[in-house]
Parts: structure tokens; sequence; C-alpha cells
């Protein structure tokens, strides 16, 4: 019996399928997010997929600010999103607003709205600092494990 | 003894070597995109991943329905594996494949609906196909048993080779490889909705995708009933046969529904046709 829990838990560390969600960015930050799914960086080779499902997601991707009509959506989707679970804000207005944090519709960052595990800075960020991102989050979960045990 | 061990290795083997076989597939589909592409072992990361993740459920009878799904698959492989009758194995995949339907249905989610549709559609094209298939193995040894073709003295591909390319139809339908992949992607990473399985989640869409392993094992089983003969033989065409199924996924596109069924039906029921008026003649 422990040795399929210990193996579950390296699973979890070896298959993380990203959701990407566009909180209203200016596609700066997507594109280089789509460019990691690409047969350049390619990172089918650590196991991450792209699905477009919150229930068959572990990691979630937000870029851009949230604004008061979306953060309902987010909220949605990080509800249906099954635990254990990642939350990655991805470029300057993911982390706090960016420029546009004063805007009269803006909430501001992701972390407003939905608890994040990781901040990727950027402006966009480069692809390489986003498969960091995902990997340092995997990290941390590693450690929530431990403790847990 | 024996039969209890062929049970086993039914219930064991099997899907380990779906396992394998999706993770050696996933492999080459990237090998053949340029890609690196993910260890052979990723499918089982995936499965045990989905095993832990906490249950979200949207109503009983999508659990009952992925559990049925998932026995009858089972089932089916092991009744192949113990030398059954081959159309009590078609009948029991059958009843697997409408509960994955109805698990699709059981939710109000337009994407599970869409993909269900679509998923009763594929069904409706191969299941045909497959009775026919049977219908020639029986025209050949005179029975539906399995256990009847190991006493043929030549392999059934020499006198069914076009029911041979009816099987691998059916086989394309089943993995949902391209150009009939539109009740859900085979590939995760190339589809945005998952369609029949949009609403399936945690341990229920690991049952489900343990359930697709034991049907891709019972489809390769029934191909390697054609070349009895030989271990080497069956070996060979079993591999010619699947290295073949990801060409053609790889090379082609996503189809209509309404082309799959002109097409499929067209040609298959064509060869079956052929074929089988070639073995009553002759």
């Amino acid at each position: 019996m422990n040795a399929i829990t210990e193996f579950i838990k390296k699973s979890r560390l070896k298959s993380p399928w990203a959701m990407h969600f566009d909180c209203g960015s200016c596609n700066g930050c997507d594109i280089e997010t789509l460019a990691v799914l690409t047969p350049v960086y390619d990172v089918e080779r650590f196991g991450i997929i792209n699905v477009g499902n919150p229930k068959h997601a572990d990691v979630l991707l937000v870029t851009g600010t949230v604004n008061y009509r979306n953060q309902h959506v987010l909220r949605n989707l990080y509800e249906q999103m099954p635990d254990p679970k990642l939350v990655v804000a991805i470029g300057a207005c993911g982390l706090s607003g960016g420029v546009f944090r004063e805007a009269p519709n803006v909430v501001g960052g992701v972390d407003k709205i939905i608890p994040v595990d990781v901040y990727v800075p950027g402006c966009p960020p480069k692809p390489e600092a986003i498969i960091d991102g995902v990997v340092e989050g995997l990290a941390k979960l590693a450690e929530l494990q431990q403790q847990a045990v | 003894m024996v039969d209890f061990l062929l049970i086993l290795a039914g219930l064991v083997l099997a899907p380990l070597a779906g396992g394998l076989i999706a993770g050696v597939d996933r492999k080459i589909t990237a090998r053949l995109q340029s890609r690196y592409g993910p260890p052979i072992l990723q499918p089982f990361y995936d499965v045990a991943k989905l095993f832990g993740k906490s249950p979200s459920i949207v109503n009983v009878w999508q659990v009952f329905c992925a559990y049925l799904y998932a026995a009858a698959a089972a089932i089916s492989v092991v009744l192949i594996f113990v030398g059954a009758d081959l159309l009590l194995i078609f009948f029991v995949q059958a009843v697997g494949a409408v509960f994955l339907v109805m698990g699709g249905l059981s939710a109000p989610s337009p994407y599970s609906q869409v993909g269900a549709h679509r998923e009763l559609i594929q069904v409706l094209t191969y299941e045909p196909l497959i009775i026919l298939v049977f219908i020639g193995i029986f025209l050949t040894t005179g029975s539906f048993k399995v256990t009847a073709i190991f006493e043929q003295s030549q392999p059934m591909l020499l006198q069914l080779p076009l029911l041979y390319l009816v099987l691998t139809y059916a086989l394309t339908i089943k993995l949902r490889k391209s150009p009939f992949d539109f009740s859900t992607s085979h590939h995760g990473h190339q589809e945005i909705v998952k369609g029949v399985l949009t609403e399936y989640s945690g341990p229920h869409l690991a049952l489900v995708e343990i359930a697709h392993w034991y049907e891709t094992v019972l489809i390769l089983g029934l191909c390697a009933l054609f070349w009895h003969t030989s271990i080497i033989g069956m070996a060979i065409l079993l591999a010619l046969t699947y290295f073949a199924e990801l060409l053609v996924d790889n090379v082609t596109a996503r189809m209509t529904w309404r082309w799959m069924l002109g097409y499929v039906w067209g040609v298959g029921l064509a060869m079956c046709v052929v074929n089988l008026v070639w073995i009553y003649v002759g």
C-alpha cells in the first residue's frame, strides 16, 4: 500500500496537466505560454500537457489583469479544479495588475481573487521562465507533501 | 489452473501492456513531430496521479458508468484470453461502449452531451463491421470459439485479408485516432475540449483510461488471432498494424461524422462482402 502512495506522489510531480486562462492579457504572455507547448520547448517531455478543462487540470496558468467581469470566471475555474492544484500567475499584469492596476475596472493581480503559488515576472516572461515557474511550483508541492506525511 | 493463470494474465498483464503501448505511441508520435516526447511510462504516471486526486463527482450515474465501462472492458479481455465465444466478447465490449456514452449523457454539460452523441455514432460505425469480421471467422473455422481458431493449420490472414483491413478500421475508431477522433482526442495535448470525457475527473477519468487500455489490448488481440500459428508472426503483424495506425493518425486530420459513416460503411461493408463471397464460393 505504501509503495502505491509513493508512486502516486512521484507521479504528481511527473504529470502536471496545465490549463491556461487568459484573464484579459494583451496576448504577449499567452503567446509565450503557448510557445512552451510547441516542438521548440516541448514541455510534453516533462509530462506537461495543455488541457482545456479545469476538471482535468493540475496547474492553472493565469495571464493578464483581473477585472470586475472576469474575476467570477477565474474563481469558478479555480474551484472546479480537483485538489491538489497549483496556480501560477504569469507576467506583470498577472502579478499586480501591471500598467493597468489603477484603471477603474481593474481589481489587480491574480492573488486578489485566488491563492497564487508561483509568480513569474516579466512583460512578457521568457518561455524558459514559465517552464521554471511550473517546476518551482512542483517543488513547492513536493515540500507540502513532505510536511503532510 | 491454466484457466486461472489466463484470467490473471488478462486482468493484470493486459492493462500493463495497454499502458506501455500508449507510452510507446506517445513517444513515436512525438518523434514523428520532431519532438523529444514524454517517457515511455508517462501513461502510468498520468493514471496514478489521477487516482491521487480528490474526486469531484457530477452525479452517481457517471461514477456507475465509469466502473461498468472499466469492468466490461476487463471482462471482454479475460474472455478472449480464456478462448471464449467471439459473439460473447462482442456483446460484453458493446455494453462497455454504451455505458461510456451513458456516462457522458448523464451530465448536462453541452460538451459532454455532444461528445456522447459522437461516441454513439462511432460505436454505430464499427459494431456492424466487427460482427461481419466474426462472421468471416465463423465461415473459415466453423465455430465462433476463439479456441477453434487455434485448431486451424494455416493463418486466417490468408483467407480473410480484407476482413483484417476492416478490423484495422475498427481499431482506429476504437483508439479514437485521426481521422476518426471526434468524440474525444486520443492525444490530450491536441484537444481543447475533451468531448465525452469532459465531465470525468480524477479517479474516474483514470478508470476510463485503464478501460481504454483494456480495449486497445482487446482489439489488438483480435488482430493477433489472424496469425495464430507463430508468436513471431503475431508480433510482426501487430507491430506493423499499430505503426500503420500511428502513421495514419499523424498524417490525417479530423473529418466529419457524416464522412466517417459514409466512408467506413461504404468501403468497410464492400470489403466485407467481397471477402465473405470469396470464402463462401471458394
